[in-house]
């Protein structure tokens, strides 16, 4: 099985909740391709699958039958610690709800992946330090998050995600809690910060005021992928 | 391009942590690579945590500072463990010295290995009087150096003011004084020969036989050295002030000769309490004591064997267990349902990050162990603050009629139960944390 170059590779991937008369399917053979280098979005109607998608797609979730490969691994072969320590190594993550600690300062919460893979505390405040300058918020290092604004938290949020240089970004809903002018200017640090020809983003979003900074987006429906359509990204 | 995992990790040390007071981050930062200070929550706090550790130690500085962060339900905790440890402590500490005190008379009598006595006696205070000619067949027994007679008997004292009190009296053999006070503050034992003698412990002087204050709202007189007392209508000049150990039933303690006591006391056929015998050198005294039993038909018990028979009965026959072990069980339960709830309720409300965490690339052992990590340190604080308050409470009551013994065996006591507690608390909340799916963190 090869991924031929992409970041994410899936074919006729299924999930199904639950089990017997209450068994939801949630993917009914999805088929995906991400290149490095492009930033795809995942859109589609609420309950069609999106957050499974990018849950199997992140390792956080796992499926029933079909090939996944993210960056030629197979995460079926893999264990759960393998998964584990695959998702900390190679992804990062933007969540809708930022999912900031609320006791840690800025630059600490932008060093908790670097902690969790064993970095000194010193070498990972100094790293998230410089991310932290690459979105804009250098002169917040030390506010806690309920000092910040949405917009300013989610790029916390981004900092967070790009501080161990990981090689595929899974951002949900990144801007849904946002105001139109707070999300595009989100969306303008994501793609300048965290798109590279080394790395692939997936955004799963309802928000189509963002669709123009997408390389191609894939819509889905009912647990598939219906279309995949490309764009002119835009920034 | 920055690669985390080339960054070199430096060797595990183990993890220390102090409380100090600290005032600013920027103060704290002052160590080498090799330490890191952490601070608690924000400046406004007063607790700086200073941890010495590098590399995957700093994971669980993340855990502390979820902790710290949310103070509210982090004193919450904290309150929860040292009200538990403090009840257990202070409670098992009263516990203690009152059952202590049943047999402190014995403590005191250094003396004699072995107290021989009616067989139906079931503890010190429980007095059965012997014939006196009961002294001379102990003291026929091979292998006895030497037996000595012992009143105790409480008697009715006439005071200065025409008050009464019930005293507990001692009457030591005339010729030895054997079975004296284990401490004399004024006067001398070998004062008692002299006429109608008696020696008062300090703390009854001072209390219950104190003289009235000759003014309203004065201060009593204690009783001290040439004052005069009738004890059961017979004149009794005190000639010493001893200290004694607190008994149980906390009455003065009055000493004197046995002829004496046994004039003071009412007349009864029998009037010997107990027989005090020294064994011979080289005789086992429990021997000794299995051996005058047979041979008289006494009760006889080495000191240590009269103790627990005391303890024994007390145990046994008194409510006393049962109260203070039901104030014990009350601090651990109120301690576990609070920790326990404030606990879980705590990681309810983190369960977001710890998903976060998880999706992150945090493992279930390193969770669990951060969970612990939490856990630990309240339960280290709360048992600390409990201990402490419940040490200071006895010093503070020192002197006074609380019985207050502090023992290594309590601090066990009550470190157990707050372990107990935490571990209780923590599995919850592990089981929680541990079952949880990472995909949560995609949950608005």
């Amino acid at each position: 099985m090869e991924s031929n170059g992409n970041a994410v590779y899936l074919r006729g991937v299924t999930k199904t909740y639950g089990s017997g008369p209450s068994r939801v399917p949630a993917l009914r053979g999805v088929d995906l391709n991400v290149p490095l280098g492009e930033l795809v979005m995942l859109v589609g109607p609420s309950g069609c699958g999106k957050t499974t998608l990018i849950s199997v797609v992140a390792g956080i979730l796992d499926h029933d039958e079909g090939d996944s490969l993210v960056f030629d691994n197979d995460l079926r072969a893999m264990s759960q610690s393998q998964k584990t320590s695959f998702r900390g190594t190679n992804i990062g993550f933007v969540f809708q709800a930022y999912n900031l600690i609320p006791s840690l300062t800025t630059m600490e919460n932008v060093a908790v992946p670097l902690l969790i893979l064993g970095n000194s505390r010193k070498a990972a405040l100094n790293r998230s330090k410089d991310v932290l300058a690459g979105v804009g918020l250098e002169d917040k290092l030390n506010a806690l998050p309920a000092a910040l604004s949405g917009g300013q938290q989610q790029r916390v949020a981004i900092a967070r995600a790009l501080v161990h240089n990981p090689r595929l970004i899974v951002c949900d809903e990144p801007t849904s809690a946002l105001d139109a002018d707070t999300g595009r200017m989100v969306m303008e640090v994501l793609r300048q910060t965290a798109l590279s020809e080394n790395r692939a983003l997936i955004i799963v979003t309802h928000d189509n005021r963002i669709f123009n900074f997408a390389d191609r987006i894939a819509r889905m429906d009912d647990g598939r992928i219906i279309l995949v359509e490309p764009q002119v990204a835009t920034s | 391009m920055y690669d985390p995992m080339r960054v070199r990790r430096k060797p595990h040390v183990p993890v220390a942590f102090y409380y100090l007071l600290g005032k600013r981050y920027d103060d704290a930062i002052r160590k080498t690579d090799n330490i890191v200070a952490y601070k608690a929550t924000t400046h406004y706090n007063v607790f700086t945590l200073y941890f010495v550790g590098t590399g995957e130690n700093k994971v669980y500085l993340i855990a502390l500072k979820m902790l710290m962060g949310d103070r509210g339900k982090y004193l919450g905790l904290i309150m929860g463990l040292t009200f538990a440890a403090l009840l257990i402590t202070q409670q098992s500490s009263i516990f203690t010295g009152l059952m202590t005190r049943t047999y402190s008379f014995i403590n005191d009598l250094s003396q004699p290995d072995i107290w021989v006595m009616d067989p139906k006696v079931q503890f010190i205070d429980d007095i059965k009087p012997l014939q006196d000619t009961e002294l001379f067949r102990v003291r026929g027994v091979s292998g006895v150096e030497w037996a000595v007679p012992l009143y105790k008997g409480l008697l009715k004292a006439r005071l200065e003011d025409g008050n009464f009190q019930i005293v507990n009296v001692l009457g030591l053999d005339d010729a030895t004084l054997i079975g004296g006070p284990p401490q004399m503050i004024e006067g001398n034992l070998s004062d008692l020969r002299r006429q109608d003698a008696i020696i008062v412990n300090d703390v009854g002087a001072a209390t219950r036989l104190a003289k009235r204050p000759k003014e309203a709202g004065g201060k009593p007189t204690p009783l001290q050295v040439g004052d005069v007392l009738e004890i059961n209508d017979r004149r009794a000049v005190v000639v010493g002030i001893s200290r004694v150990s607190r008994t149980f039933q906390s009455q003065p303690v009055v000493y004197t000769t046995y002829s004496r006591a046994t004039n003071f006391a009412p007349r009864e056929r029998k009037l010997l309490s107990f027989v005090l015998v020294k064994t011979a050198d080289g005789v086992n005294p429990t021997e000794l004591a299995r051996k005058i039993s047979k041979n008289t038909g006494l009760a006889a018990y080495t000191a240590q064997e009269f103790k627990d028979l005391t303890y024994n009965f007390y145990m046994k026959s008194t409510g006393i267990p049962i109260n203070f072990g039901i104030a014990v069980m009350l601090g651990f339960l109120i301690g576990t349902a609070i920790a326990g709830q404030t606990f879980y309720n705590f990681t309810l409300e983190n369960l977001r990050y710890f998903g976060t965490l998880k999706a992150m690339g945090t493992t279930n052992g390193v969770l669990l162990r951060m969970i612990l990590l939490q856990a630990l340190v309240v339960g280290v604080l709360g048992f600390g603050l409990g201990v402490g308050g419940a040490a200071l409470f006895g010093y503070l009551m020192r002197g006074s009629e609380l019985a207050f013994r502090l023992v290594p065996e309590i601090l066990l006591l009550a470190g157990g139960a707050i372990t107990l507690i935490i571990v209780l608390s923590a599995l919850i909340s592990i089981r929680k944390v541990m079952k949880l799916e990472p995909a949560i963190v995609f949950k608005a």
